[in-house]
């Protein structure tokens, strides 16, 4: 029985783990077939009150695929927002013209609110810091294609651990498969207190490292984010700091075999493009993988398989 | 100074005591004292053994339910309550945290929808000893107890 149906997907804690683990299996189906006429007869509103490139094309893309018609705007100034438009008044309205509503808002909590306001599911694209459970699933799905399981797998996410929203839920969402986790970053971007209060309360092992080169040798999946320059204070304090945040190609010589790179994207220096070339690199196959899990997430919810 | 000078016994009614100093105030809020009728008697700043400074109140003739009661956890969590008869306690109770609190407390993350759209507040107790720390419906922020403020 598909439990989804009608089902709005807010943060990645909505979703049991026997859920998700459903989410990824459909999706194997759908990078098998990704192309099937079962949503010609939906309407989906796609709307992007903040810009977003991947998120929207990978939701856009996986629609069209499926033959469903997409309605919407990819940014606030488009829409009755910029008059003033309150978010209740936005979703009241568009959930008449929609069977189901993908949103992404600048606003923390944005997503839940609106999901208590719709009467037609809300699937969460990024409520500001707070959550993005369509790309926690696309990185569960990436890391059990490449390491042929989610159990027992240890791993080092590396960056801005403090803002970084896919890294917390990615967190979450592991400690459901007994995960062992490494966090490397700047101390004033170091992940929050309330991710490692629920690591002690799960009994999952995890340390704090600074440099990356720590942690190479240990990891299955060595997962990269971005670090805003703005977020330091003095550009030089950066400069001092950025080798121990920058991956490149010689620093993947002591990695195990079957460890992979993934990074949400859009990149900038944190990935030196060296490391494209080496079989170590999966973070373009990963934004690949969005569409397949956001095809199975749409589909299921609307339960049209 | 003789003891009944500085606060004064009451008949009946309800004592809540062991109330941080600082607190006092905004219990008599959350429990609408200040639209309250009858005598009340509020002390802040007085000698106790166990917070070393502590406040109290008194309102004569007046019992709450545990639901009002319990709203105070959230910036007293140590508070004890008696109810009077004739002079004398008749019962003891103490304060214990609810699972949620609905619309008395405002999410201190400027970026969460609470703080933008009309609606009302709602937080999960995620623990509740040794102090209490709430997180956000909304914005799933875990807020300590120095960071709750009282709509």
């Amino acid at each position: 029985m598909n439990s989804l149906k009608q089902k709005s997907l807010v943060s990645i804690n909505d979703f049991t783990k026997q859920q998700q683990l459903m989410i990824l299996d459909m999706a194997q189906e759908f990078e098998k077939n990704p192309r099937r006429q079962i949503l010609s007869s939906y309407v989906i509103a796609s709307l992007f009150f903040e810009p977003s490139t991947r998120t929207r094309l990978s939701f856009e893309s996986a629609i069209s695929m499926l033959g469903g018609r997409i309605i919407g705007f990819s940014e606030a100034g488009s829409s009755s927002v910029s008059k003033g438009e309150s978010l209740r008044d936005t979703i009241k309205t568009v959930n008449n013209y929609s069977d189901l509503i993908i949103m992404r808002h600048p606003l923390d909590g944005s997503a839940r609110f609106a999901s208590e306001v719709s009467t037609v599911p809300i699937v969460n694209a990024g409520d500001g810091a707070n959550q993005h459970p369509t790309q926690t699933l696309l990185d569960m799905y990436t890391i059990r294609q490449t390491q042929g399981t989610l159990d027992n797998i240890k791993i080092g996410f590396v960056g801005d651990l403090k803002y970084g929203r896919t890294v917390h839920s990615l967190t979450m969402a592991l400690t459901n498969f007994n995960a062992e986790f490494y966090f490397v970053s700047p101390r004033f971007l170091a992940i929050p207190q309330q991710y490692k209060d629920e690591l002690d309360k799960s009994g999952l092992r995890y340390a704090e490292k600074s440099n990356i080169n720590e942690i190479v040798e240990e990891v299955d999946i060595l997962y990269m984010t971005r670090i805003q320059r703005e977020r330091f204070s003095d550009p030089a304090e950066y400069e001092k700091v950025k080798n121990s945040y920058e991956l490149q190609k010689n620093d993947l010589h002591s990695a195990k075999a079957n460890m992979k790179v993934l990074h949400p994207l859009p990149r900038v220096n944190e990935i030196n493009i060296d490391v494209d070339e080496t079989e170590k690199a999966y973070y373009f196959e990963q934004a690949l993988n969005g569409v397949y899990v956001r095809q199975a997430i749409i589909s299921m919810i609307l339960g049209v398989i | 100074m003789m003891k009944e000078l500085i606060v004064n016994a009451i008949d009946n009614g309800t004592v809540i005591d062991h109330i941080p100093s600082h607190s006092v105030i905004k219990v008599a809020r959350l429990l609408k004292l200040d639209e309250c009728d009858s005598t009340t008697i509020m002390g802040m700043n007085m000698t106790s053994g166990k917070l070393g400074s502590k406040g109290l109140i008194k309102v004569r003739d007046v019992y709450f339910m545990p639901e009002e009661i319990n709203k105070i956890s959230l910036v007293a969590p140590q508070a004890t309550l008696s109810i009077i008869e004739n002079y004398n306690v008749k019962e003891k109770r103490v304060v214990e945290a609810p699972d949620e609190i609905i619309g008395l407390v405002k999410c201190p993350n400027a970026k969460c929808i609470t703080n933008h759209e009309q609606l009302t507040t709602h937080f999960k107790v995620t623990a509740k000893n040794p102090a209490i720390k709430l997180q956000c419906r909304y914005c799933e922020k875990v807020i300590d107890q120095d960071e709750i403020k009282i709509l």
